[in-house]
């Protein structure tokens, strides 16, 4: 299991146990964090999981897709340096600990 | 306390309604029965994602009990509901039960479409919809190594594309002169043949099964109108789905294509609200039934609101996607009826919008690989203030965003 933590926009602070391999969209998505929508499913096609991801664990992340980056230009709260979208996000022990932040609004 | 608000159906518009009471801060019960075995899942990865392996079923949950719980909100798997009685407000379970509901809520959803031929029931014939269909596909999958779809649609054509990549020897039927006929232009169905075909993929158009034969109740062979007989070990169904309106209008629920709901997912009892795949809304003066997750999902937030006496229609333009292959083509507007269509992009990269336009307004945008289209497509279609020539939608230096300001 992968420690995350979720913090919505108002700083209320949730932490899950990932199981490794899983999105932390999927994970958000399961445990009912209102924060993060992820309408499509985990396709990476509606941008509904957008989250800012703390700075720490920034380099630690997958390189984005193009898909990725296209949709991230479009999210409906601001686009930040850190935004990336929770389904391109795969639980692994390196991620252990990460914080995210998710956004206003997804839609 | 008084009697609950009852959601038929535990898909994604179900699951949805619930949680937006909530939001639209419903305090009383709230009960979601569905007549699948399992708890509320999302359906888009069983075409895709799960079907190729990369993704498990526990991934597919939406919800797991403990959130359903934190947000009190009751499910009864397996069960499914055989009646409404408006008058008495209650709802009969198949196993003889009664449901009281103070509103209730038709989330039912579709089913797949049988094909009416003979053979259709032997074993190793599979339709598309549910999980356990999915899994009963997966197990005999590995072992095929000719899979035959019938119906050139996007499950066909996503489950075609699966097989080939899993390097099945794949064949795909379509009835019709082109692929996705009901749901695409012209120069996107060449562009799926060409993909399919170049990847292998067998895609006889105009074609029809005429019949399925088997060996010992399995099914072996699959023979055409015109008297071909093409071997093989797996067929696959996708031609299409059937709403689930048939428990509304027992009840006297006005159907057509649908249950007839207006935008805000009311249907003529006030107490009774219905989304997603099993509605059909008056638009223009055409019934149309949308089969997706966004309509499922901003329906339900519409009818969820309305049950709590608010009106928040959604009159959204209608948005969809498909992955196949690497390609993935992602849809927004209403193209039918288009007059000029514009390419957005270079085609050879395989990263470009067709842009539709209708007397010089934009309707519709298809976007392969080009999901920044897409995604600012759904801020400009149906939005009236917009100013966006088809010579600016072809200039790919041009910001589409732009022409919001």
């Amino acid at each position: 299991m992968v420690k995350a933590v979720y913090i919505d926009h108002e700083g209320t602070e949730e932490e899950l146990d990932v199981p490794e391999g899983w999105t932390l969209m999927q994970a958000a998505i399961s445990n009912g964090i209102d924060g993060i929508e992820g309408e499509c499913g985990g396709s990476c096609c509606c941008a509904t999981c957008h989250v800012y991801v703390d700075e720490a664990y920034l380099e630690k992340l997958e390189p984005m897709s193009d898909t990725e980056n296209g949709l991230l230009d479009n999210t409906v709260s601001k686009r930040k340096a850190n935004s990336r979208l929770a389904c391109q996000i795969k639980a692994s022990a390196a991620l252990d600990g990460i914080v995210i932040q998710t956004p206003e609004a997804q839609s | 306390m008084g009697d609950p608000i009852v959601i038929v159906g535990a898909g994604q518009g179900g699951l949805q309604l619930a949680e937006s009471l909530r939001k639209e801060k419903f305090d009383g019960e709230i009960l979601l029965i569905g007549d699948e075995p399992h708890a509320p899942y999302t359906r888009p990865p069983l075409s895709k994602a799960l079907l190729l392996g990369d993704m498990s079923v526990e991934q597919l949950a939406l919800r797991n009990p403990s959130a359903l719980e934190k947000k009190r909100i009751g499910l009864l798997t397996n069960t499914r509901v055989t009646a409404i009685d408006r008058v008495a407000h209650t709802l009969r379970l198949a196993d003889g039960r009664v449901q009281a509901y103070a509103k209730l809520a038709l989330a039912t959803g579709s089913r797949a479409r049988e094909l009416p031929v003979e053979g259709a029931d032997l074993a190793g014939v599979h339709r598309l919809r549910t999980l356990d269909d999915v899994l009963a596909i997966q197990k005999e999958l590995e072992s095929a190594r000719r899979v035959t779809v019938i119906g050139g649609g996007f499950i066909g054509l996503e489950m075609a594309a699966v097989a080939s990549k899993l390097g099945k020897e794949v064949i795909v039927l379509e009835s019709s002169e082109r692929l996705m006929e009901r749901v695409v232009t012209p120069p996107v169905s060449d562009y799926f043949l060409a993909l399919h075909l170049g990847k292998g993929v067998d895609v006889r158009l105009k074609t029809q099964a005429q019949a399925l034969a088997g060996n010992d109740g399995r099914v072996s062979s699959v023979i055409l109108h015109d008297g071909v007989v093409l071997d093989t070990d797996l067929v696959v169904l996708g031609v299409g789905i059937i709403p689930n309106a048939e428990l509304a209008e027992a009840a006297g629920l006005a159907c057509c294509k649908g249950i007839i709901v207006d935008t805000c997912g009311r249907t003529a009892d006030p107490d009774i609200v219905a989304c997603g795949d099993c509605t059909a809304t008056l638009i223009d003066g055409r019934m149309h039934r949308l089969e997706s997750v966004q309509n499922a999902v901003e329906q339900a937030k519409a009818a969820a609101a309305a049950l709590m006496g608010l009106e928040k229609p959604f009159t959204a333009a209608p948005w969809f996607w498909s992955d196949q292959y690497h390609i993935k083509l992602q849809m927004v507007g209403r193209s039918s009826g288009y007059d000029q269509m514009v390419v957005r992009g270079a085609v050879e990269e395989e990263a470009f919008s067709f842009c539709y336009f209708k007397n010089g307004v934009l309707i519709a945008i298809d976007s392969f690989n080009s999901p920044s289209d897409h995604m600012v497509g759904r801020r400009l279609v149906g939005n009236s203030a917009i100013r966006l020539t088809p010579e600016q939608a072809a200039d790919k230096s041009f910001d589409l965003s732009s022409a919001l300001n």
